[in-house]
C-alpha cells in the first residue's frame, strides 16, 4: 500500500511535485552547514564538497525521486518528435495522409460492411431469429435459394409449429408506394411493410408514441385499417409532431389510422431499405388467398426451451409432406430424378438478427472481399510509411550514434522511434477518423437509384474499437522496424563515417515490390467488379424498359372494368408523345413472382414450375418483347381457370422460347393444349415470345406463361414514351384524374427506377472497388516518388561525378531508375498471379466475366506502367539537372 | 514488489530508511543536515551521507507519509526544511526495529555457531 502512495505521488509530483528552486534552497543550507562545520574542523574547504557531493547530481536524484522518470522521458520524447516532425515537414505531410487516407478508407468501408451486413437488429433475443428459406432445384437442376412464401402456406407451418416457436409474417419491403395525407393535397411516397401481428411483440418493442400492433391487429382479412409509422419516417416527415397520431392516410384503396410509432433506431428488417410504415398482414386482402403469390418472408423464433433444430424438423417434416403430396398429382410416367431432386429440396434456417434481404445475401461475400481488398490498400500505405521513416532513420545514423555513446541504451533509442510514429499514427488517425467520417456516406450517396439507398451508418463502439486497433496495428508495424534498426547502431562507426544513406536500399526495393504486389491485385479485382456491373447493367433483360413509365393503378371492383381500363388506355395512346400502351398484374423486376405447373398431356411430365404473369392485350408491343410466332392477345381473350363451382374454364396463353424449348423440346408450340395447376383448366398456346427476365436481373431466362388479364382491380399501366419518360408524366396523370374518380393512381415513375434498384449492391461494389483502387495506385506512386526521390537526393554525389566524367541525362535516369524496375517488376507479376488465383476463387459472384480474359489482365497493368512512369519522372528529371559543379564543390 | 529479491539498492535504502525514522524518533523534528550530521557522529564518522542519497530518500519518506517536511526557522534563524516522523512513521520504526532485531539475532547465532 506504501509503494502505491509512493506510486502516486510520483505520478502527482511529475505535475506539481516540489518545485525545484525549493529543492536547490534546501540544498543550499546543507552546503552552507557542511561548508561551516568543515572550516570549523580546520579542513580544506575542498573537503566539505567532497562529503556532500554536487548539487547538481543531487538535483538529478531528487528529480528522479519526485516524478516519473519513464513519464518524464517520454514527455521529452514528444517533444522533440514534435520539433523533429516540423523541421521535415513534406515527408510527415506524405505519410499522415498516405496513412490517413488508407486508415479512413478501411474504417469508412468498415462502416459499410458493418451497415450491411453486421449490424444486428435492435430486437430482443437477435441471435434466435431465423428466417426460413429452401433451395429448389429449378428445371435446368440448378438449385436456388428461394424465401418467399404465400400466405396459405404460412398459415399451414403456423399451425404445425405453433407449440414450438413464433412464426411471423415480414414482407417484402417493395418500392415506395404512393401515400396519401389528406386527398385535397400533394400525393406523397412512404414504403410500406406488411408484418403479421406477433412481430412487434417477439421484437420486444415499446413504442415511441402510442401502441403497436399486435395480433389482434391481424385477425380479420381487410379488418384492421391500422398501421404503425417508423421513428425515423416520424421525425423525417412529421418532425416527431405527436399529433400525428389517430391521422389517417390512403395507401392503395384503403383509409389506415395511425395507432403509433415503432421506437428509435428500428428501421424494417431489409438493411439497404427503410420501412416508413407497418401495416397488419391480413390487410393486403387480394394476396391472402392466392397460392402461389408469395410477397413475405416467414420469421421464426423458437420459444424459449426449444432447439433451432427442433423447430426446423418440424417445419421440414410439412414441407416434405406437403412435397409428396404434390408428387401424387405427378404423372406416373415423371422422371425419377426428377421426382428425386423435389424431394431432395430441403428447408433451412437462416439466422437473420441482422436482418435478411436478398442485396445483403447475394453481397455477403463479395463486401467481405472488398474488405479485403481494403486491408490490402492499407498495407500499401504502410509499406509507403515505413519507407519514409526507414530513410528518415538513416539519415539520423550521426544522432542515435551520438546518443548511443553519451548513455543511451537500446530501449531508450526504440522508445524514441516509437513516440515518433505514435505522433504521427495520432495525426493519421485524426486524418483518417474525418474521412471516414465523409467518405461512407459520400459513397452511399453516389450510388444513383432514383431513391436513396438507405443505409444505417452507426459510429458505434465498434467502429471506434476498430479505428483505434488499426492504428495501434499500424503502428507498431511501421513504426518498429526502423526503430529496431536505429538502435543497433554502433556509435563509432555511426559517428566516424560519413553515412552512405542508402544503407537500406534493400529493404526499400523490398517496401515497393511489395506495394507493387498489393496495388496490381487491387487493380485486377476492382477490374473484375467493375466489369461484373457493367455486364450486368448491360445485359439484355429481353424487354426495354429505358422510355417506359409504370403506373400502379386500381379501381374499385365490381363495374365493368374491361371498360375501365380500355378507355383509359384509348386515352393514353391518343396523347402526344405516348407510343403504345398496355398493363399487366405487375410487371417483371417488381418483386413479384407467381408459379404454377403445366403438364403436357402426352408427355413425361417434369413438374418444373413454369412462370406465368398475367397481361393485357399489347403488352409484348409496350414491352417491347419480340413476337416469334402465332398472334398476340385480344380483349375477348380468357385465361385458364377453375370457377369457384369447379367448372374448367378453357383459355389461352403466349409462352416464351425457353417454355418451348424444356417443354417441347423446342418444337413450335403454337396450337399446342397444355392443362395448368390448380386445377388443369385446359390452355390453348397461341403464341410464342422471345425470353425476357422476369424476378430479378442474374438469373436465367425461364419458362414463361402470359396469360390474358381479366380480374383487373389493381395492376399496373405500362406507358412507353417516345421521349423522356420523366417528362411524360404531368400528361399521364392528367389523362388519369380524367378518368373515372374511383380509379385510383397509386405510383407513377419511370421503369429504369425499379430495374437499377435491383443492382443497388453490384454498383456500390463497383464504384467502391474503383474508389479503392484508385486510392492504392495514388499510394503506390507516391511509394514509388518517395524511394526514387531520395535515392537521387542521397546519390547526388555520386551523379555529379559521373557526369562530370561524361554520363549523359539519359545514362544517369537509367541509373538511378534501374534500381528499382525488377521490384516493380517482380511486384506486379507476383500481383498478377494472385489476382488471377483469387479470380478463380470468386468466379461465381462474377458476372459473365473471366479473368484470365487478356482485357481483365493488360488493363490494371497499362495503369501501373503508367502510374510508376509518372512517379518516376519528377525524380528522372531531378537527377538529369544535377549541377555536377555544384554538387561537387558543396562536398 | 513483495516477491522480488531486494537489491543492493533496496537493502541500502531500507538501512537508509531506518537510520533516518531512528534518528528523527530520538530527536525529534530535524533538517536534512542535522540528521546527516548525526548520523556521522554516531557512526564516528563512518556514515556519511551526501546530498544525492540523502535528500531521496528522505522525499520517499515522505512519497510514502512516514515523514512529513515543512519550512521553518533553525535556532541560527536561517530558512531549512524541518522532518517530523507521522504516526504511520512512528509504526514503521517499530516494525523495521523488530524484523532487524529478528534477523540480527538470526545472523548472530548462525556467524556465532559456525565460528
Amino acid at each position: 500500500m506504501r509503494t502505491l502512495r509512493e506510486w502516486l505521488h510520483r505520478l502527482v509530483g511529475s505535475l506539481r511535485g516540489r518545485n525545484d528552486a525549493d529543492l536547490r534552497e534546501e540544498l543550499r543550507l546543507h552546503m552552507e552547514l557542511a561548508a561551516e562545520d568543515s572550516q570549523r574542523r580546520g579542513e580544506p574547504t575542498r573537503t566539505a564538497r567532497l562529503h556532500t557531493g554536487g548539487a547538481a547530481q543531487a538535483m538529478d536524484a531528487l528529480r528522479d525521486q519526485r516524478g516519473w522518470p519513464w513519464l518524464q522521458s517520454v514527455l521529452a520524447d514528444v517533444g522533440f518528435a514534435w520539433r523533429q516532425l516540423n523541421k521535415h515537414r513534406t515527408a510527415t505531410g506524405a505519410a499522415i495522409l498516405s496513412l490517413g487516407l488508407a486508415v479512413g478508407a478501411t474504417t469508412a468501408a468498415f462502416r459499410l460492411v458493418n451497415a450491411v451486413l453486421w449490424r444486428t437488429l435492435p430486437v430482443a433475443d437477435a441471435d434466435r431469429l431465423f428466417t426460413l428459406a429452401w433451395d429448389e432445384v429449378s428445371a435446368q437442376g440448378e438449385r436456388e435459394y428461394r424465401d418467399e412464401f404465400d400466405y396459405s402456406t404460412f398459415r399451414r407451418y403456423s399451425q404445425v409449429a405453433a407449440r414450438q416457436a413464433e412464426l411471423m409474417v415480414v414482407g417484402m419491403t417493395g418500392r415506395s408506394q404512393i401515400i396519401d395525407f389528406d386527398t385535397a393535397g400533394e400525393s406523397e411516397r412512404a414504403t410500406r411493410q406488411y408484418v403479421s401481428g406477433n412481430v412487434f411483440p417477439v421484437f420486444g418493442f415499446q413504442p415511441a408514441l402510442g401502441r403497436l400492433l399486435t395480433q389482434t391487429d391481424d385477425v380479420t382479412p381487410g379488418g384492421h385499417p391500422v398501421a404503425v409509422i417508423s421513428h425515423h419516417y416520424w421525425t423525417r416527415r412529421f418532425a416527431r409532431d405527436p399529433s400525428v397520431l389517430g391521422r389517417t392516410f390512403r395507401l392503395g384503396r384503403t383509409s389506415f389510422e395511425i395507432v403509433g410509432v415503432a421506437p428509435r433506431g428500428f428501421t424494417g428488417t431489409e438493411p439497404g431499405r427503410m420501412t416508413d410504415v407497418f401495416i397488419p398482414a391480413t390487410m393486403n386482402v387480394e394476396a391472402l388467398d392466392r397460392p402461389g403469390w408469395s410477397w413475405f418472408r416467414i420469421w421464426m423464433q423458437p420459444r424459449r426451451g426449444v432447439s433451432t433444430e427442433q423447430v426446423r424438423l418440424t417445419l421440414q417434416a410439412e414441407f416434405i409432406r406437403e412435397h409428396q403430396e404434390r408428387i401424387k398429382k405427378f404423372p406416373a410416367d415423371a422422371p425419377k430424378e426428377r421426382i428425386a431432386a423435389y424431394l431432395s429440396e430441403q428447408l433451412l434456417l437462416e439466422p437473420a438478427g441482422a436482418g435478411a434481404s436478398s442485396p445483403q445475401r447475394n453481397l455477403r461475400r463479395p463486401l467481405l472481399i472488398l474488405s479485403a481488398l481494403v486491408v490490402l490498400v492499407l498495407l500499401v500505405a504502410c509499406a509507403n510509411v515505413a519507407n519514409l521513416l526507414a530513410a528518415q532513420a538513416v539519415a539520423r545514423t550521426r544522432e542515435m550514434a551520438l546518443r548511443v555513446s553519451i548513455g543511451a541504451g537500446r530501449w531508450r533509442l526504440i522508445q524514441l522511434v516509437l513516440v515518433e510514429s505514435l505522433l504521427l499514427a495520432v495525426g493519421a488517425s485524426a486524418a483518417g477518423a474525418l474521412f471516414a467520417w465523409w467518405a461512407a456516406p459520400f459513397v452511399v450517396s453516389l450510388v444513383d437509384l432514383g431513391e436513396p439507398l438507405e443505409l444505417v451508418l452507426d459510429t458505434d463502439w465498434r467502429t471506434i474499437a476498430f479505428g483505434v486497433a488499426l492504428t495501434v496495428t499500424v503502428t507498431v508495424l511501421f513504426g518498429l522496424a526502423p526503430a529496431i534498426r536505429a538502435s543497433s547502431i554502433q556509435p563509432l562507426g555511426g559517428l566516424k563515417e560519413r553515412v552512405d544513406g542508402y544503407a537500406h536500399r534493400r529493404v526499400a526495393r523490398t517496401l515497393v515490390a511489395a506495394q507493387m504486389t498489393f496495388c496490381v491485385f487491387v487493380l485486377f479485382v476492382a477490374g473484375l467488379f467493375v466489369t461484373t456491373f457493367s455486364n450486368l447493367a448491360g445485359r439484355s433483360l429481353g424487354f426495354e424498359y429505358e422510355h417506359v413509365l409504370l403506373v400502379d393503378a386500381q379501381t374499385t371492383p365490381g363495374r365493368d372494368m374491361n371498360e375501365t381500363w380500355t378507355g383509359l388506355m384509348d386515352r393514353l395512346r391518343g396523347t402526344a408523345d405516348i407510343e403504345s400502351v398496355s398493363f399487366a398484374q405487375w410487371v417483371p423486376l417488381s418483386q413479384n413472382r407467381w408459379t404454377s405447373t403445366v403438364r403436357v398431356p402426352g408427355q413425361p411430365n417434369l413438374q418444373n414450375p413454369s412462370l406465368f404473369l398475367a397481361v393485357g392485350p399489347g403488352f409484348f408491343k409496350a414491352m417491347q418483347v419480340g413476337m416469334v410466332a402465332g398472334r398476340d392477345l385480344t380483349p375477348s381473350d380468357t385465361a385458364p381457370r377453375v370457377t369457384t363451382d369447379k367448372q374448367l374454364v378453357p383459355g389461352v396463353g403466349i409462352v416464351n422460347e425457353a417454355f418451348a424449348r424444356v417443354l417441347f423440346g423446342g418444337d413450335n408450340p403454337i396450337g399446342k393444349r397444355v392443362t395448368v395447376s390448380p386445377g388443369n383448366p385446359p390452355m390453348e398456346i397461341i403464341g410464342m415470345v422471345r425470353d425476357s427476365t422476369y424476378y430479378n436481373v442474374r438469373e436465367p431466362m425461364r419458362p414463361t406463361v402470359y396469360v390474358p388479364w381479366e380480374s383487373k382491380d389493381g395492376g399496373t399501366l405500362i406507358v412507353r414514351t417516345k421521349g423522356d419518360p420523366l417528362a411524360a408524366i404531368p400528361a399521364v396523370r392528367a389523362e388519369l384524374s380524367r378518368a373515372r374518380t374511383d380509379f385510383r393512381a397509386l405510383q407513377v415513375s419511370p421503369y429504369s427506377t425499379m430495374v437499377k434498384r435491383q443492382m443497388v449492391l453490384e454498383r456500390l461494389l463497383a464504384i467502391l472497388s474503383i474508389f479503392f483502387a484508385t486510392v492504392a495506385l495514388l499510394l503506390a506512386s507516391i511509394g514509388l516518388y518517395g524511394v526514387l526521390n531520395y535515392a537521387v537526393i542521397q546519390r547526388r554525389r555520386e551523379i555529379g561525378v559521373r557526369m562530370a566524367l561524361g554520363a549523359r541525362a539519359v545514362d544517369v535516369i537509367r541509373g538511378v531508375t534501374a534500381e528499382m524496375m525488377s521490384p516493380v517488376g517482380i511486384g506486379t507479376l507476383i500481383g498478377l498471379g494472385a489476382g488471377l488465383a483469387f479470380g478463380g476463387l470468386i468466379e461465381r459472384i462474377l458476372f459473365e466475366v473471366k479473368p484470365t480474359d487478356p482485357l481483365t489482365i493488360t488493363v490494371p497493368l497499362l495503369t501501373l506502367a503508367a502510374a510508376a512512369a509518372l512517379a518516376a519522372l519528377p525524380p528522372s528529371i531531378r537527377a538529369a539537372r544535377i549541377d555536377p559543379a555544384q554538387t561537387l564543390r558543396s562536398e | 514488489m513483495a516477491n522480488r529479491e531486494p537489491s543492493k539498492a533496496d537493502v541500502l535504502q531500507g538501512t537508509l530508511d531506518l537510520m533516518v525514522l531512528q534518528t528523527l524518533d530520538t530527536m525529534g523534528p530535524q533538517h536534512g543536515y542535522a540528521i546527516a550530521a548525526r548520523l556521522e557522529q554516531v557512526s564516528s564518522g563512518a556514515l556519511r551521507l551526501n546530498m544525492g542519497t540523502l535528500y531521496p530518500g528522505l522525499m520517499r519518506l515522505e512519497q510514502r507519509g512516514l515523514v512529513k517536511g515543512s519550512w521553518g526557522t533553525t535556532d541560527t534563524n536561517r530558512k531549512a526544511r524541518f522532518y517530523t516522523l507521522t504516526a504511520a512513521g512512528r509504526r514503521e520504526l517499530a516494525r523495521e526495529k523488530q524484523a532487524w532485531d529478528r534477523m540480527t539475532t538470526i545472523m548472530q547465532a548462525l556467524l556465532r555457531g559456525d565460528a
